[in-house]
């Protein structure tokens, strides 16, 4: 797939990760696997209600159990204002909100808040605290969705909110902000198209199912600092914003990070951690809290439902001449839906003159949404891929086609504002179209469909650092917590700057006293720029070991060339010397051989994704069967090719199941009725074909060995990529998520009628 | 909460004497869930699967003798039974996982008493009778009156099921089961539909049964479509006819698993499906 190609001889192989041998053993330790002496167990108190004032709180018969050492409500935190917010890398977080998250105050914003927390020395103990704490409510009207929720006369969730970007009366409106971008001449682009297609379309809330529930041990000595274990995708953002809820500085509270299962996105915020450091304050002992699964579900996550209309024009050779998109993205009991990204991502492949996008962020009473994979694109995308399938099905045009007459390269503009730098757009969808998958036939009441999408990808603030042991071998150093196999990808760039053998390396993941400030793993940033940070330190570290070469010799510096893991003399005056006999020597020529280096990492390389879908519809049953999947997906460069594909098949695998299966269901009561893996429905391995990976190579000129992001982008297209194949073999547009099989039947029943 | 395992069926009754509130398991594939969701505390459980009488399965002359707390991994291994009920052994095969299935029974499956159950209406096409122990000694009752409602049975407290009883079935007759859930696996039916079919020397139906589940509290015959089987050849208008029949027969409900819509259309669907696929096999091609 690639133009000419430098010779590496670690970056680009599939070298057995470093963690692997104790993740699949067991040994590896995980958020709820820590027992410290004296430890005690706590429980969370949830709101039932989606949306009640809290009239009362008494605790005096609880704190009577035997057994329960500490309780803790909103009145213990310190009361925090909207103005106390900051950026923490994955967009603004407000203080006041995410205090007022992790515990209600005087009013529960949706079912599952928490209302207050318990540590107690067994959870029977605990358990039986929870049901003696006495909460009266005065309960509310609520809303769930956007529609109810921009209703005329809808319940409002806060008294304070304003409409940021239209209006400054407060109170009156449950949308926190309007996005709008704007360009060119709709009216006169509409006006020039030989086919307009509108459409509306409308997705579920779904979670990003992470298999290992939060959890976390926090042991808060007198001296007011606080030790805190958990599982996150960032300890350094756990630590600042634990310590903000707290009112604390950051540099009181140290967090050691567990390994972690599972996170996309939803692991970039705080739940559990306040409440635990403050209850092992108040017990004065080491407090462990872990969230059920149920919890996770009603409490944590999800993503945003939206509703979201497009109206794409095109003239008969199927350029787009205009295009027009509204979204509306829930943002659950505080502002803050990916309803942004949403709005940049939608129609950003495309080259579009004439265009008008404008997006909304509301308040619902559901449980506040967090980041999840390529954040608020995957909806948009499948509704803007939905029309253009649909506008190049009047035309006659195939969908490739369609999509390369418009797709961006080096030096458009996107709709949301940048130039684009080189872009590896166009080639995955040649890659798609030259794939075998592409020719093959197919058979009776089967489909076939294809779909594309864009993400930013993220760069944002990393820190290294690399030792040289005395045995010659290396410790990298970083601060990102490893959910994809980012350890083996260290590596193994560092490998190829030092010169020696990828298990030679010991990448580890550093709590926030042991290396420098980093942010979260998310945003596919952590290959691109924590992978840069360790480049530099390690060139750093060549530098040093060059130097303590020439001092050997006697000659200078600018005598020595580092070549295969060993100092040379550029005239080959001295015989080599190995790493491991200056680092044998160290002590004679310096000391130890170590450096760091940190970044604040720009030049981000842009990810595009095309893939391609094959189903076969049980007309009869509604059920889809999807036959085939192949991805094409520009990496930059793929360090380590295993697990760019896993990165590349788990979007997608995620992606299926929010086309088909995933949604969260409500009762009459505002009360999630799916709180499980029985009935919120992930895919499971048998209802997945094996999925093909192209891995597209166009490299990121920023980076030292070309590296995009890879995480992110492929979760956009699945939706459209599985709606457009489920049109071709069925003949009807299903624009509702999920498409199961109720609303499948449904479909082909009104096509009878 | 306490737990027993006793060896003998007196033992187990001696224990569930003791305390009103004793409740019984097998797999526990069902118990623990509902006892974690806080649905169930019983003060004592009997742990069924130590007694032999109970995990035990055989043959007595034309009769299959199934220990309630045989497991359902046991059962769709076993090659002799697979040949007498294909369908009975493919909805034992469907529950849960491949680890589920080492746990759990079909004692279990039916006593738990959901509608949606997949072993039941499969019991139910082959005539199983239940064998139950009681104070007196045993009492039989037929599989089809076992559940009496979602979750509630017709035992009384301190009863437990023994074994199942299943006649071998006559010549020419087979039976399948199939149900309808949103993924391929790991789920719980969102409706089901078991077959059996006689077929005559000439291939018309001699005798049918069909039951369904996950559309009414508990599993349904539906005899009018048993009545148009009678007689006739089997052809595309004659199971669209029982396909309707079958769709009117329940009531089904909505719920966060489908829609009563759906469920009505889908078990008319599968009712269709299950007795060409018993019929096919009954004519001897499996
Ligand atoms: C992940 C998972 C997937 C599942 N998938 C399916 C599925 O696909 N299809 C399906 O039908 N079910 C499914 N189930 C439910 C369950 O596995 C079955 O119902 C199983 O057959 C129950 O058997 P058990 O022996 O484990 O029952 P237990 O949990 O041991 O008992 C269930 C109930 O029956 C009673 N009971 C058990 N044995 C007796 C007896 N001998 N006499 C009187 N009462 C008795 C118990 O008191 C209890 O109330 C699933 C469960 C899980 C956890």
């Amino acid at each position: 797939m690639t133009t000419t190609q430098p010779e590496y001889k670690w970056v680009g192989t599939r070298p057995v990760r470093h963690d692997g041998l104790d993740k699949v053993t067991g040994r590896a330790r995980y958020g709820a696997d820590l027992a410290l002496p004296g430890m005690l167990v706590g429980v969370v108190v949830r709101s039932p209600h989606p949306h009640a004032n809290i009239v009362s709180i008494d605790t005096s018969r609880a704190e009577l159990i035997d057994g329960v050492k500490a309780i803790v409500v909103g009145a213990d935190f310190p009361v925090i204002g909207h103005d106390d917010s900051a950026d923490a890398g994955e967009g603004v977080v407000d203080y006041r909100d995410l205090s007022r998250n992790v515990i209600a105050r005087d009013k529960v914003l949706y079912e599952g808040h928490p209302v207050a927390a318990i540590a107690a020395t067994s959870s029977t103990a605990a358990r039986m605290a929870a049901e003696a704490i006495e909460i009266q409510y005065e309960t509310l009207p609520y809303v769930l969705t956007v529609d109810e929720a921009m209703a005329e006369n809808a319940p409002i969730l806060h008294d304070d909110l304003i409409t940021k970007g239209v209006s400054t009366s407060m109170g009156e409106t449950n949308i926190a902000s309007r996005e709008l971008h704007e360009g060119g001449d709709l009216d006169a682009g509409f006006a020039q198209a030989d086919v307009v297609v509108e459409r509306e379309f409308t997705t579920k809330a779904v979670h990003q199912g992470y298999i290992e529930p939060h959890a976390v041990v926090a042991d808060t000595g007198e001296d007011g600092r606080s030790v805190v274990w958990c599982s996150s995708q960032g300890h350094f953002l756990v630590r600042t914003q634990t310590a903000k809820v707290l009112g604390w500085e950051p540099s009181q509270i140290k967090v050691i990070p567990a390994e972690i299962g599972g996170g996309f996105g939803g692991k970039t915020t705080i739940y559990l951690e306040p409440l635990a450091v403050m209850l092992s304050a108040k017990a004065g002992r080491p407090v462990k809290l872990v969230m059920s699964r149920d919890e996770v579900f009603r409490a944590s996550g999800p993503t945003s439902a939206t509703r979201i209309r497009v109206k794409i024009g095109a003239d008969k050779d199927g350029k787009i001449t205009a295009a027009q998109a509204w979204l509306a993205y829930t943002a659950g009991a505080f502002k803050g839906s990916p309803v942004g990204p949403g709005c940049d991502c939608i129609l950003t492949p495309y080259v579009i003159e004439n265009f008008l996008i404008e997006g909304y962020d509301v308040v619902t009473n559901t449980a506040k949404v967090t980041a999840y994979r390529a954040p608020g694109a995957p909806m948009a995308a499948f509704a803007s891929e939905t029309v253009l399938d649909e506008i190049a099905d009047e035309l006659g045009i195939d969908p490739i086609d369609l999509r390369l007459r418009n797709a961006v390269k080096e030096g458009a503009r996107a709709v949301y504002g940048p130039k684009f730098r080189r872009v590896g757009f166009i080639e995955t969808l040649e890659a798609i179209k030259d794939h075998p998958h592409y020719k093959t036939p197919l058979g009776p009441n089967q489909g076939r469909g294809i779909a594309s999408g864009f993400w930013f990808n993220g760069g944002l603030e990393s820190s290294a650092t690399v030792n040289i042991n005395e045995d010659g071998t290396a410790v990298v150093v970083t601060g990102s917590p490893d959910i994809g196999g980012s350890r083996a990808a260290m590596a193994q760039m560092a490998a190829e700057e030092l010169g020696i053998d990828v298990y030679r390396i010991r990448p580890v993941v550093a709590d926030t006293e042991s290396v420098g400030f980093t942010d979260v793993t998310g945003g596919s940033r952590v290959t691109f720029a924590t992978g840069m940070a360790v480049v530099e330190a390690c060139r750093k570290v060549v530098g040093l070991l060059s130097e303590r070469a020439a001092k050997v010799w006697g000659v200078d510096q600018s005598e020595v060339e580092w070549v295969d893991g060993q100092a040379q003399h550029v005239l080959g005056a001295h015989s080599p010397l190995t790493i491991e006999e200056i680092a044998d020597g160290a002590a004679d020529t310096g000391g130890p051989v170590t450096a760091s280096a940190a970044v604040n990492a720009r030049g981000v390389g842009m990810a595009f994704s095309t893939q391609l879908c094959d189903v076969e519809v049980d007309t009869e049953t509604g059920a889809v069967k999807i036959l085939r999947y192949t991805t094409a997906q520009d990496a930059g460069r793929a360090i380590h090719p295993s697990y760019v594909e896993g990165q590349m098949q788990g979007g997608v695998a995620q992606g299926i199941g929010w086309a088909l299966n995933e949604e969260y269901i409500y009762n009459n009561d505002g009360v999630m009725e799916n709180p499980g893996f029985l009935d919120y429905r992930i895919p499971v391995a048998s209802d997945l074909p094996m999925i093909d990976t192209v891995i597209v190579e166009v490299p990121n000129p920023n980076h030292p060995y070309g590296v995009r992001g890879v995480g992110e982008v492929g979760i956009v297209p699945p939706m459209a990529a599985v709606a457009n194949a489920i049109s071709d073999a069925t003949g009807k547009r299903i624009t509702d998520l999920p498409m199961s099989p109720t609303r499948i039947v449904k479909a082909l029943m009104d096509n009878e009628d | 909460m306490k737990y027993a395992a006793p060896v003998t069926v007196e033992e187990a009754q001696h224990l569930l004497a003791s305390d009103e509130e004793a409740q019984v398991f097998a797999g526990a594939t069902d118990l623990i869930p509902q006892i974690r969701a806080g649905r169930k505390q019983p003060p004592l459980t009997v742990d069924l699967k130590r007694i032999p009488r109970l995990v035990n399965m055989r043959v007595e002359g034309n009769t299959w003798v199934i220990g309630a707390a045989v497991s359902a991994a046991q059962l769709s291994s076993n090659p002799d039974l697979a040949v007498d009920f294909p369908g009975m052994t493919e909805a034992a095969a469907l529950i849960g996982s491949d680890q589920i299935q080492s746990r759990a029974t079909l004692g279990g499956n039916l006593c738990n008493a959901s509608p949606a159950a997949d072993t039941v209406p499969a019991m139910i096409v082959n005539g199983a009778v239940g064998v139950i122990a009681t104070s007196e000694g045993t009492r039989m009752v037929p599989v089809s009156d076992i559940a009496i409602g979602p979750g509630s049975t017709c035992l009384a407290p301190g009863e437990f099921l023994l074994e199942l009883l299943v006649e071998r079935p006559p010549l020419r007759t087979a039976d399948a089961y199939l149900r309808f859930i949103p993924r391929t696996e790991m789920d719980i039916a969102v409706v089901g539909a078991a077959a059996r079919v006689t077929l005559a020397e000439d291939g018309v139906v001699e005798s049918s049964r069909i039951a369904i589940g996950a559309v009414a509290p508990t599993v349904l015959r539906v005899d009018e479509a048993e009545a148009a089987l009678a007689g006739r050849v089997i052809d595309d208008d004659l199971l669209d006819e029982i396909a309707t029949a079958a769709s009117e027969r329940g009531s089904p409900i909505t719920d966060k698993r489908g829609t009563a819509d759906f469920r009505r259309h889908v078990v008319g669907v599968l009712t269709k499906r299950v007795v060409a696929a018993a019929a096919q096999r009954a004519g001897g091609s499996q």
